[in-house]
């Protein structure tokens, strides 16, 4: 299975990259190198074994419902590019 | 034109009722001042890492279970990709493969009969931030974010399309709204936007099995306005049906102002999701011990309620119906029976003046000002004839309004009952000589004076004669009764 230069596209459009020509084709190159890599390992037999979601040998990691300070808004603030009083002022979206 | 049948759908979506966000301790009250309930963790600063509120997974089995769901152990949570300047991550962490609750069922009743409802899933998630469009409408207009909201915990219950009707659709609306606040997993008000439902619609000719294509309803605000989209998006439907066109299945959005569905501008890959493992959560494994546990403490539903009020009560049905609809009132007229008031009166009371006072006031049923004390006390007050059916309506109305013991009103207004049938007699004797006409006409066999006669009684009493005391006594000595 090989990806098209076009579901590489698609692919950085939904990731919000803009890639020129040159670039796409490179990536596109890449990426299929990368799923031939995968097609080795799927020659392993894994059909006894349950899908790895979590690498982390643990479970159950809960939280006291408990609240905690939060941020002054000067702080939460500090990043945004623009603000309007203690809001985050973005490019105008509709929906 | 050939019949059609509607099918719909829900989405429901209700902000869970805990103190902190799903995955950090920042508060979820509402009303705060903009972004002053934010940390790293829901602002989705670089190296954080989220942690699972016990109180929402809680929440989020006791209402799986509930729903006859079964429960996916291990459930993992993942991470839904999308970008939208309300979700500061780029993700949203939610569930898709393995979410809490999967194939359940409703029991949803309409019109008497009981129809079972499948639930599809139930998941849990974390809210988007707030989006404020400032009114000016210019190419170069902005929009403001509030991210207090990103992060409370999110409550979504699927249900498969077995919805037929638009009164069925309310029916479930209702009582899902009502099943969650029961179990007290959310306040689900909805003018606070703790509970918002998505509905899917589509239509086939009656007599067909195959389902139509689907459509999406969005920004459905009030139970009305998911009528009034339901309705209109039906009618569209079938009207493309009938002159040959084809439904497109598409996320619509609700227009109140024009009341119609708009076609969301669909970019191709808007769902295209790309869900994978959340890796900063870890799974969550379930012990049937944990499960069976939760189960047997799942507190008494609205179903067991309205029957024990009709058997252990003796409330009609109706009554029943009414009171246990709403479940603030439910609980006030078990702790008002609790405190001794007889659970009929306790009703009267409720279904009259506190429900008439409510709607006078535009108040929701949940923000009743008396307490199951101070009604318990008035109707003691009356039992005992220490103040009269009248005067306990004007005690009634000022409780509701200033919160004050009814003792203390009676008190402050000097209310007190006259059943002393020597001091009402001679109120009567000098009412009936003052009315000879009417005296006259009564003991010539015409009923109509009696309450002329009586109000004049209560006039010179001041209100406090014990009515029912003064109607014997007239007829006594009029008619000799």
């Amino acid at each position: 299975m090989a990806l098209s230069r076009e579901e590489i596209a698609h692919v950085a459009l939904l990731s919000r990259l803009h890639f020129t020509e040159e670039e796409l084709a490179r990536f596109t190159e890449q990426m299929n190198d990368i799923l031939l890599h995968f097609e080795t390992l799927q020659e392993a037999d894994t059909s006894a074994i349950a899908a790895t979601t979590h690498v982390v040998p643990m479970v159950n990691v809960l939280r006291d419902d408990v609240p905690c300070p939060s941020l002054p808004p000067d702080t939460a603030l500090a990043n945004a590019p623009e603000r309007v009083d203690d809001l985050f002022k973005v490019p105008r979206v509709v929906e | 034109m050939a019949d059609y049948e509607l099918i719909v759908g829900f989405e429901v979506h209700a902000e869970l009722a805990t103190a902190t966000k799903i995955f950090c301790g920042c508060s979820t009250e509402p009303g705060a001042p903009a972004n002053t309930h934010t940390c790293p963790v829901c602002l989705g600063l670089p190296g954080v890492l989220p942690v699972l509120n016990g109180a929402a997974l809680e929440h989020a089995v006791r209402v799986a279970l509930a729903c006859h769901c079964g429960i996916s152990s291990p459930s993992i949570f993942e991470r839904k990709n999308y970008y939208y300047p309300d979700l500061p991550k780029n993700y949203q962490v939610s569930q898709k493969r393995a979410p809490f609750g999967v194939d359940g069922w409703f029991d949803l009743e309409v019109d008497g009969t009981v129809k079972r409802i499948s639930i599809v899933d139930i998941h849990l998630e974390e809210d988007a931030g707030k989006l404020v469009h400032p009114e000016e409408r210019s190419a170069a207009g902005y929009s403001l974010v509030d991210f207090n909201r990103a992060g409370v915990p999110l409550l979504e219950v699927v249900s498969g399309p077995d919805l037929r009707s638009v009164a069925e659709a309310e029916a479930y609306m209702t009582a899902m709204r009502r099943l969650l606040q029961y179990l007290g997993a959310s306040d689900a008000r909805m003018e606070l936007g703790q509970i918002r439902f998505e509905a899917n619609i589509s239509v086939r000719p009656v007599g067909t099995e195959t389902l139509g294509k689907r459509v999406e309803i969005k920004n459905l605000n009030s139970f009305r306005t998911v009528t009034r989209a339901i309705e209109y998006e039906m009618a569209r439907q079938i009207d493309l049906y009938e002159r040959g066109g084809a439904v497109a299945q598409e996320t619509r959005l609700w227009d109140d102002a024009r009341g119609e569905t708009q076609a969301m501008r669909s970019k191709e890959e808007s769902h295209d999701y790309r869900y994978f493992p959340e890796p900063d959560l870890v799974p969550m494994v379930f012990t049937d011990a944990y499960l069976a546990d939760l189960a047997a403490k799942l507190p008494e539903l609205p179903a067991a309620r309205r029957t024990r009020f009709i058997e252990a009560f003796g409330l009609p049905e109706y009554d029943a119906a009414i009171l246990t609809g709403e479940k603030t009132i439910a609980d006030f007229v078990d702790a008002a029976v609790a405190l001794g008031a007889n659970p009929k009166t306790v009703s009267n009371w409720i279904m009259g003046e506190a429900l008439r006072l409510l709607n006078e006031k535009g108040l929701a049923p949940d923000a009743l000002p008396i307490t199951p004390r101070a009604l318990a006390d008035l109707i003691a007050l009356v039992d005992d004839g220490k103040i009269n059916a009248n005067q306990a309506k004007q005690v009634f109305a000022e409780m509701f309004d200033s919160g004050a013991a009814p003792e203390e009103i009676v008190k402050a207004r000097g209310f007190a009952q006259i059943s002393d049938v020597s001091a009402l007699a001679a109120i009567v004797d000098a009412v009936v000589a003052a009315n000879p006409d009417a005296a006259a006409k009564y003991t010539a066999g015409d009923d109509k004076p009696l309450g002329f006669l009586v109000g004049q009684v209560m006039k010179q009493s001041r209100g406090q004669a014990n009515a029912p005391v003064v109607n014997a006594l007239i007829r006594k000595k009029l008619r000799g009764e």
